[in-house]
């Protein structure tokens, strides 16, 4: 699968954060401000989600903070009322926050006035929505040009620009249709060209793909990761579907009841879940699926014999294959072909059982 | 205690404060003939709100007029205007230039459907009140549309703004018209800018809702997607609010438009100045049924040719549209050039200027004369019909059985033998409803009873009120309690609860005819494509038509009196009913519908059990519209004597008597909103 490596698997730098989230609330009810606001920041977070219960508000995103870098894809991943949704909206601004900072580059976004704020939106954000948000008076071509008329383009340039855009999704042949006459997965193209219209370095995705047909999901998943392996975008995805969050994410970022229950790589979160409740998702994940063969190998077997070979990110279900009577040791090898350790047959099965069934044979 | 006997023993508190009364009624009634204050309200208890509002309306007026002129003066200048446009130009001008905007709207179909209005128009030597009418329309329109859009849009911006606006529709929608064109006659004067201002405050109401529905109704994710693109405030009001709430607004237009039509007809009552609701009026009032129905053939012709060119535009919206039209700037360019033509031919042809005498055919002394002779052949049956409705049906309800059932009319006496049977027949049934555990019909049995008995003019009036504000207090809790006690008080209050009776009376047949006719065609049309089919083009003409119209073919044939009101109020007020009907029991599921098949109903089970109750919800809002539309048309049918809160206020106006005018307009108000508010507490607690 074509991801980017994880930073502190790859045992590399970390790389600087593009996007910072840092102690982020958005508490709902009569006085949000005056409920967060005193000796507040000086109580646990336990203390303060009493607090504001107490006062008959209602947390939707409690102390959040996790950063994004440059080109990766966040994955926020919850049930619905967890909160996703609202963190991602915060981070856009089309809900303000109740306390907490987000940083762009180093500036903190919650600071922008409402000039400074269409201008960002303008340059460096694109967001595509669950119900996608097409305008159904105007074509194919016009809503996706409709950013750089916000823009005051002129009109041949956007609509230029617009064509390629639509080519870029797939959709060349349909520019002149309006929305009404495309298929869910047509309409969430022209809503993914849209956002990337304004070439913004910022992507939201807001469940892009939750109201489509499971089949037209994995394909329109399929095409995403196309996309950004081609525009290397900073991604925040949200999604509630457990699976779409293991196959697009770099990390994920699991929620529940407006805090953070975990955040890791996809690898991370299915060999070491963080408490029941994430448990609970990885249940029927098909894990020769997920694991690769870096995140279950032991060191190196080094009797001096030579060993079938498989990249580090290979994922299991074909690292498997190599098994057979006569091979008990699969070698992984990294980008330069050095081996940096071994498969064995125990080991993987135990892996994909979750330890705890092996332990009982 | 079990479940069951808990629930007998609750109902048990809700059933007996309704004894109580039935109790104490039995008392006042009892007493009635040496207390006469029982039934009749003592005029000494009264407060003259009417003459207080006369003197607060005299002082404003006094000082507000020079104003509220100088906007009459700007208003009829643009009326004279748009009046010499319209019948100064060549007739051969404004056919081509309507025949055009309706092609744009609708296609060829739409185009001819008006060339062959506007010839009957022609024909039949109304042109010029045809024109005079559709100048006021015009002007009044544009206004309408700005107010209702303007307020549409602040109450959409700001909650705060909706509370007022909300309630203030309410009023506007179910003040009889009339009631508002005193203070308004007062303000401006008299000649047509009173029509127009009238017609400017009734034709706004559904525009606001509509703009408010438009607005609320746009998809989040649009509003959020026109944020991220970083669009301005008006960038997202211009390019993605206004566009997607466009839609539901034309639909706010066309509604505003047959307003205005139907309020600038009315308007005629007022004095006329030869338009078309004029020529109707005066010909009705001296009995001309032919000329009546000529002119108001021209109204309905007026009304269908608005009515179709506006939901034109309006369905074009609609990304399904087929028909798209020229694109604006040829469209215009096209619209010019016709009209340049069409006036070089009117100067090439002087009859194509002003329609030639020659062609003008009017069959009105022909339609008298053969409404005499089916009148003089058919008059017995006519009567008949009509005598026996109103001796069986519409007397007793109005006097009571007690009054109505005399050897005149029903060829007997009410023996005392009789009456008791039929105390004793309404006691049977209320102890046989709390038998079996169903108390509410056994009470409902009983009061029915007694109101027939007594007639709407002969109940106690303390029952009235005690019934009413009981049955608001245990549908909907003491808020609903007071506003029904309040409404109902100031009935009493204000002198005029023989009147509001006497309105209650004529509705309350109106409106049970209309569920029992209104009902069984809806059911009928549910059941038949083909009746389905027969049905809608009927009810949308009842609909689209200016509410007198109703009345010419009723006053035609059964002269004035309250048959002929009932048969105009049922004619307007059974559309409703019939449509929800239709529709609540065409989209019952299929799926429940199966469901009851598989579990072995028969087909009238079938009905009974699952498709009623099922649409029971839709039927209620018909119901509670048909009340709306009969309360509506109850002030038109005054005009042809009936008495009542409608006559009232065509006394006031005749009168110029502001106060008493919006009294009992306000009376008409509240009664309907009496009505609305219990079914819609009925509605609730059914979900």
């Amino acid at each position: 699968m074509p991801k980017s490596s994880d930073a502190a698997a790859a045992g590399a730098a970390p790389k600087k954060a593009k996007l910072s989230v840092r102690n982020l609330w958005k508490v709902y009810g009569d006085d949000p401000g005056g409920v967060t606001s005193g000796d507040f920041n000086g109580m646990t977070l336990d203390q303060q989600l009493a607090h504001v219960r107490a006062a008959d508000h209602f947390v939707a995103a409690a102390n959040v903070s996790f950063d994004v870098p440059e080109g990766e894809i966040f994955v926020i991943m919850g049930l619905s009322g967890s909160g996703k949704s609202t963190v991602l909206r915060c981070i856009s601004r089309l809900v303000d926050p109740t306390m907490g900072e987000v940083f762009l580059d180093g500036d903190d976004l919650l600071k922008a006035n409402a000039r400074a704020l269409i201008e960002l939106r303008r340059r460096k954000m694109g967001m595509v929505f669950q119900d996608f948000g097409l305008l159904p008076h105007l074509d194919v071509v016009q809503n996706v040009a409709f950013p750089l008329k916000a823009q005051r383009r002129p009109r041949e340039e956007r609509r230029a620009h617009a064509r390629e855009m639509i080519e870029l999704v797939g959709l060349k042949g349909k520019e002149s249709a309006y929305p009404h006459e495309l298929s869910g997965g047509q309409q969430q193209r022209v809503g993914i060209a849209r956002s990337l219209a304004a070439n913004p370095e910022l992507w939201f995705l807001d469940e892009p793909f939750s109201a489509l047909d499971p089949l037209i999901r994995s394909q329109m998943q399929d095409e995403f990761l196309r996309l950004q392996k081609q525009l290397s975008k900073t991604i925040v995805f949200v999604t509630h579907d457990f699976l779409e969050a293991l196959k697009l994410a770099d990390k994920i970022c699991i929620m529940k009841d407006g805090q953070i229950v975990q955040i890791g790589t996809p690898a991370e979160i299915v060999l070491h879940p963080a408490d029941a409740y994430v448990r609970e998702f990885i249940g029927d994940v098909p894990l020769a699926n997920v694991l690769a063969a870096e995140d279950v190998m032991g060191p190196a077997h080094d009797d001096g014999k030579d060993h079938p070979q498989v990249p580090r990110r290979t994922i299991l279900d074909e690292a498997i294959k190599l098994f057979d009577d006569h091979t008990v040791t699969v070698d992984v090898i990294d980008d330069a072909g050095r081996v940096i350790g071994a498969l064995d047959p125990l080991t993987v099965i135990r892996s994909l059982y979750h330890d705890d069934v092996v332990a009982d044979i | 205690m079990s479940r069951a006997a808990k629930r007998t023993l609750r109902s048990a508190q809700m059933a007996w404060p309704w004894l109580a009364l039935i109790a104490a009624t039995a008392i006042l009634v009892l007493m009635r003939n040496s207390t006469p204050a029982i039934v009749g309200y003592p005029d000494g208890w009264t407060i003259p709100l009417a003459e207080w509002t006369n003197i607060a309306a005299d002082w404003f007026i006094e000082r507000a007029q020079p104003f509220f002129r100088a906007i009459g003066r700007g208003l009829d200048a643009a009326f004279s205007l748009m009046q010499i446009i319209l019948t100064d130009l060549p007739w051969l001008a404004v056919c081509a230039i309507v025949a055009l905007v309706a092609w744009q709207g609708g296609g060829r179909r739409l185009a001819i459907i008006a060339v062959i209005g506007l010839l009957y128009i022609l024909i039949s030597g109304y042109w010029i009140p045809a024109m005079n009418t559709l100048s006021l329309v015009f002007v009044a329109l544009p206004l309408a549309v700005g107010l209702g859009f303007g307020l549409g849009y602040l109450g959409y911006r700001s909650a705060k703004a909706r509370v007022i606006i909300m309630p203030l529709l309410d009023l506007m929608q179910t003040v009889p018209a009339f009631a508002y064109l005193i203070p308004i006659l007062l303000l401006f004067g008299f000649g047509p800018v009173v029509g127009l201002v009238a017609s400017v405050i009734f034709a706004a109401p559904p525009m606001v809702r509509n703009t408010v529905l438009g607005f609320q109704s746009i998809p989040p994710a649009i509003l959020e997607s026109a944020r991220m693109s970083g669009l301005t405030g008006w960038q997202r009001f211009r390019w993605a609010e206004l566009p997607t709430a466009m839609r539901q607004m034309l639909i706010g237009i066309n509604q505003t438009t047959m307003a205005t039509l139907s309020m600038v007809i009315i308007a005629a009552i007022i004095g006329g100045f030869e338009d078309i609701g004029w020529e109707v009026l005066s010909s009705m009032r001296k009995a001309q049924f032919g000329q009546s129905l000529m002119s108001g053939l021209v109204i309905v012709v007026m009304a269908i040719l608005l009515d179709r060119i506006t939901a034109a535009f309006a369905a074009r919206q609609l990304p399904t549209a087929s028909f798209e039209g020229l694109p604006p700037l040829r469209f215009f360019g096209l619209l010019a050039i016709v009209a340049v033509v069409a006036i070089a031919a009117g100067y090439a042809v002087p009859g194509l200027w002003i329609w030639p005498e020659w062609v003008v055919w009017s069959p009105a002394q022909d339609i008298n004369g053969a409404v005499d002779d089916f009148l003089i052949r058919y008059g017995g049956a006519m009567d008949s019909l009509k005598n026996g409705a109103l001796y069986y049906v519409l007397l007793p309800v109005k006097i009571g059985l007690e009054r109505a059932i005399v050897p005149f009319t029903w060829g007997v006496t009410f023996a005392p033998g009789a009456k008791v049977a039929y105390w004793a027949v309404a006691a049977l049934a209320c102890l046989a409803g709390f038998a079996t555990g169903k108390w509410r019909a056994g009470i409902a049995v009983v009061i029915g009873m007694a109101f027939v008995y007594f007639g709407a003019t002969g109940l106690p009036w303390l029952s009235v009120l005690g019934f009413a504000t009981l049955l608001a207090w245990q549908l909907g809790g003491w808020k609903l309690a007071a506003f029904v006690g309040g409404s109902t008080a100031f009935l009493l209050v204000n002198g005029i609860w023989s009147q509001a009776m006497l309105s209650v009376y004529l509705c309350s047949v109106a409106v049970f005819t209309c569920i029992l006719l209104g009902g069984l065609l809806g059911i009928w049309g549910a059941s038949s494509k083909w009746v389905s089919g027969a049905i809608r083009p009927v009810n949308d003409m009842l609909q689209t038509l200016p509410q007198f119209v109703l009345l010419i073919p009723a006053l035609m044939l059964f002269q004035v009196g309250d048959f002929t009101a009932l048969l105009a109020i049922v004619a307007y007020a059974i559309v409703p009913m019939i449509r929800y009907t239709e529709f609540g029991l065409r989209s019952v599921s299929p799926t429940l519908i199966d469901a009851g098949i598989s579990s072995g109903c028969s087909p009238w089970q079938l009905f009974w059990q699952v498709r009623l109750p099922q649409a029971m919800p839709q039927i209620l809002v018909g119901l509670n519209q048909t009340v709306l539309y009969a309360l509506g048309m109850l002030v038109i049918a005054a005009l042809v004597g009936t008495t009542g809160l409608g006559q009232l206020i065509f006394l006031a106006l005749g009168r110029a008597d502001a106060g008493a005018g919006l009294v009992a307009g306000l009376g008409m108000a509240l009664l309907a909103m009496i009505v609305d508010r219990i079914l819609q507490a009925v509605m609730r607690r059914r979900l």
